[in-house]
């Protein structure tokens, strides 16, 4: 068994309110609809995560954005959770896109407060390596030409690093420090 | 008729540690006169650094539809992953010029534009849409119909609605008919829809695993013998891992999950090796024996 905590109603501080923040997150691709949550709850309802993870709730993350509690939402591991599966965006009766707006989030963690989980930063040091997200071994690449398929091609890497190079991914990945693991209980 | 033609993307996963399902797609598609052109030079489809910076995301996968683009042709998918950013990717910048603007400033650097020319299609709409089912039931020469299974789909071969806009997300058929083609029969099962939770288990897997579990358990009670996916990510989830998961939660499933290709490799009548049904974690060999009687 475990012990009943004493209950403590969250509060929120006048100062952590950005007023503006939901202007600028409108703008953000994917985004764009966040002022329009009404709150009805169906994203809630229909999220696969929220099922099994007692804090995950995609209406709250759409509340949080619309109070401007920047700070809460980049910092709360929360947001790592989403599978990005979509269903929100799919039976969302106002055109929210969740799953965009938490996309949006978690590009905004990574610029803002330089987090990242860990296997986020192992896969981009792969495909900065290899041009894939996981590093193929040569083993692997010989026993594709004895199951008779044809060789892999080879990544351009002079492109795969200037892409990196040029949206600024590159320098973001080089100043995150990592997360290692999101509790979702 | 012409032969469909496509480049087929394996992305990274797959030549990781899945050749089963291109081994198998490679087999079944040759068989139905599709033509797979290898793609030169190709880089991950972007899906995974989306969470790191969306323009890298996009730029990534404009690159590889470039590339597409110069070879005048379509690209194949088996991945929904790769699926999902490539797709996406290619409707974002044919229909939103401010952001075609912005990738075509990044792709500059690397000698590429986007015009908007290519497509981009996964597996089951390249055999539900191309092939049809008239072509892929005349290659059918030992029908599997003592043979129960059940699908998943996948979520990111069919959501969101507004950028595949293909089969219905709340009540998909295009695999389920495809199931169909071969002679087994595809149960219906409860939450058929629902995610299996792989994209987060690098973060979390808790959440994962007993998303995957609750699927197993629900194909498990209507009767079915096999599970059928169409994405590395979601056969991962449910053979790889099937093992952990038994053992997380004191089960047992033994629950085989086949390749679409797979499958109906068999009905075709290529064996088992040809199809690599021997990679497979969960080993299908009660499967296989009740094929045998059934013919
Ligand atoms: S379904 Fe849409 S409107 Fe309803 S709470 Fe979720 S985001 Fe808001
Ligand atoms: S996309 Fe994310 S928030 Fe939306 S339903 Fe799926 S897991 Fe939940
Ligand atoms: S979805 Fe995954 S496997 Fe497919 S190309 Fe992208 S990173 Fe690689
Ligand atoms: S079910 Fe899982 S692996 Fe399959 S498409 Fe959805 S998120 Fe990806």
């Amino acid at each position: 068994m475990t012990e009943e905590k004493e209950y403590v109603p969250p509060v929120i501080k006048a100062e952590e309110l950005d007023p503006k923040f939901k202007y600028k997150m409108s703008k953000e691709h994917g985004a764009e609809k966040v002022m329009v949550c009404f709150q009805c709850g169906t994203c809630t309802a229909d999220c696969p995560i929220a099922r099994f993870s007692e804090f995950y709730r995609p209406r709250r993350i759409a509340r949080m954005v619309q109070l401007g509690l920047k700070d809460r939402l980049l910092l709360d591991g929360a947001l790592w959770l989403c599978s990005s599966c979509f269903t929100c965006v799919d039976h969302c009766p106002q055109g929210v896109e969740i799953a965009g707006i938490v996309r949006v989030l978690r590009n905004m963690t990574v610029e803002d407060k330089n987090l990242l989980p860990l296997v986020y930063k192992e896969l981009a040091t792969n495909l900065m390596k290899t041009g894939f997200v996981y590093e193929i071994p040569d083993s692997r690449l010989q026993k594709r030409v004895e199951q008779g398929l044809p060789p892999l091609p080879k990544p351009n890497m002079k492109d795969v690093l200037k892409i990196f190079e040029v949206t600024g991914s590159a320098r973001l990945l080089e100043k995150v420090q990592t997360i290692a693991k999101v509790e979702s209980k | 008729m012409t032969k469909p033609k496509y480049l087929l993307f394996t992305g990274c996963v797959i030549p990781y540690r899945l050749s089963s399902y291109e081994i198998s797609a490679r087999k079944v598609l040759a068989k139905l006169d599709v033509e797979l052109v290898e793609m030169p030079e190709y880089n991950c489809c972007g899906y995974p650094m989306d969470v790191v910076n969306h323009d890298l995301m996009l730029t990534l996968a404009a690159r590889n539809l470039c590339v597409a683009e110069k070879m005048g042709l379509p690209i194949l998918t088996l991945c929904n992953g790769c699926f999902c950013s490539l797709n996406e990717t290619n409707k974002i910048l044919k229909e939103d010029k401010k952001q075609r603007e912005k990738i075509n400033g990044y792709l500059k650097e690397v000698d590429m534009e986007f015009k908007g020319t290519t497509e981009v299609k996964h597996l089951i709409y390249v055999l539900s849409e191309d092939v049809g089912f008239e072509k892929i039931k005349n290659t059918v020469t030992k029908p599997l119909s003592n043979i129960r299974v059940a699908q998943h789909s996948g979520c990111h071969v069919l959501r969101p609605k507004k950028y595949v806009a293909r089969d219905d997300p709340e009540n998909p058929t295009t695999l389920k008919n495809l199931i169909k083609l071969t002679g087994a029969e595809c149960l219906d099962y409860m939450d058929e829809t629902e995610c299996c939770g792989n994209p987060i288990i690098g973060v979390n897997e808790d959440v994962p695993f007993n998303m995957a579990k609750e699927k197993l358990e629900h194909v498990r009670a209507v009767g079915a013998q096999a599970l059928i996916t169409v994405c590395p990510f979601c056969h991962i989830m449910f053979d790889l891992n099937q093992p952990r998961i038994e053992r997380a939660f004191n089960e047992k499933f033994n629950l085989p999950v086949l390749h679409y290709p797979q499958l109906l490799g068999l009905a075709m009548g290529f064996t088992p090796e040809e199809l690599a049904l021997n990679e497979l974690r969960v080993k299908p060999t009660e499967l296989l024996n009740l094929m045998k009687r059934g013919e």
